[in-house]
């Protein structure tokens, strides 16, 4: 998978392509929580748009960035995904715990 | 029940290997003509148990991961994942949601991803002998174009 980001306006958006499982999750993880430290941005935007699989693995991951912001006084939330990753986010219940916008 | 075709995989337990268990179960279920979604929801049923046999399993060597797939009367696809690993001393509380003893890396919501993208998961476990994971899913066949 691939993690590519945009900031603007203290607003840092995530853009995720390919495929999210616990072999890929690490690697990501690190790449965004530097991105994520670089900027200290308000809001965390994360795209899924470009994903083509997803997880459980990647349902820790979005916890993991969600906690991530919450600890610098930011908030962050998921857009755009849609079919399998989509499903997934809806089975694991997550968007409780965070907003999903789709 | 009969039996219409099978393959057995074996690899060790690395997680590079999750990519490939995916992609060779999508191809063997080919032949029953399913759609994108009961594709989907196979694909991710076993990354989520191959993932716990590479995760879990084996916390101290690279243990092996079987695979078995099978296709049965009635246009049932079965899936088993087997490790001979530490296995799970409580399996009723290991397939709650949110359960994990796996660290922030984990979400806990395997089994449960398991149970609503498959008709049917059955766990077998006993400690320090491994984990078997069953799953059943009817594949609907499409209506004609
Ligand atoms: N193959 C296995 N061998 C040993 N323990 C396992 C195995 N599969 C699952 N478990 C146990 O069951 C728990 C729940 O699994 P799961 O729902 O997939 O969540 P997660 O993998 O995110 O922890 C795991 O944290 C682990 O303790
Ligand atoms: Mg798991």
């Amino acid at each position: 998978m691939k993690v590519t980001s945009s900031y603007q306006d203290g607003r840092l958006t995530l853009f995720l392509q390919g495929e999210l499982d616990h072999h890929q999750a690490a690697a990501a993880l690190k790449k965004i929580a530097r991105t994520v430290d670089d900027y200290l941005p308000q809001d965390c935007v994360v795209d899924m748009g470009g994903l083509t699989f997803m997880d459980s693995s990647g349902i820790a991951l979005i916890l993991k960035i969600s906690r991530l912001m919450d600890q610098s006084g930011g908030r962050a939330w998921v857009v755009n995904a849609k079919n399998q990753p989509l499903k997934v986010i809806d089975a694991s219940g997550i968007d409780r715990m965070i907003k999903v916008e789709v | 029940m009969k039996q219409l075709n099978y393959i057995k995989l074996e690899f060790p337990a690395r997680s590079v290997n999750e990519g490939f268990a995916r992609a060779a179960a999508a191809a063997f279920a080919a032949q029953m003509d399913p759609t994108m979604e009961e594709l989907g929801d196979i694909r991710t049923a076993v990354s989520e148990a191959v993932t716990n046999a590479i995760v879990h399993a084996y916390p101290d060597a690279v243990g092996l991961v079987q695979m078995r797939m099978r296709i049965l009367a009635g246009d049932v696809l079965e899936i088993m994942v087997r490790d001979k690993g530490r296995g799970i001393p409580d399996v009723a509380k290991a397939m709650e949601p949110m359960y994990s003893t796996g660290g922030e890396e984990r979400s806990g919501m395997g089994f449960t991803i398991m149970g609503s993208f498959m008709d049917g998961l059955r766990v077998r476990s006993a400690v320090d002998r491994g984990t078997t994971v069953t799953m059943r899913k009817r594949i609907r066949t499409k209506e004609p174009a």
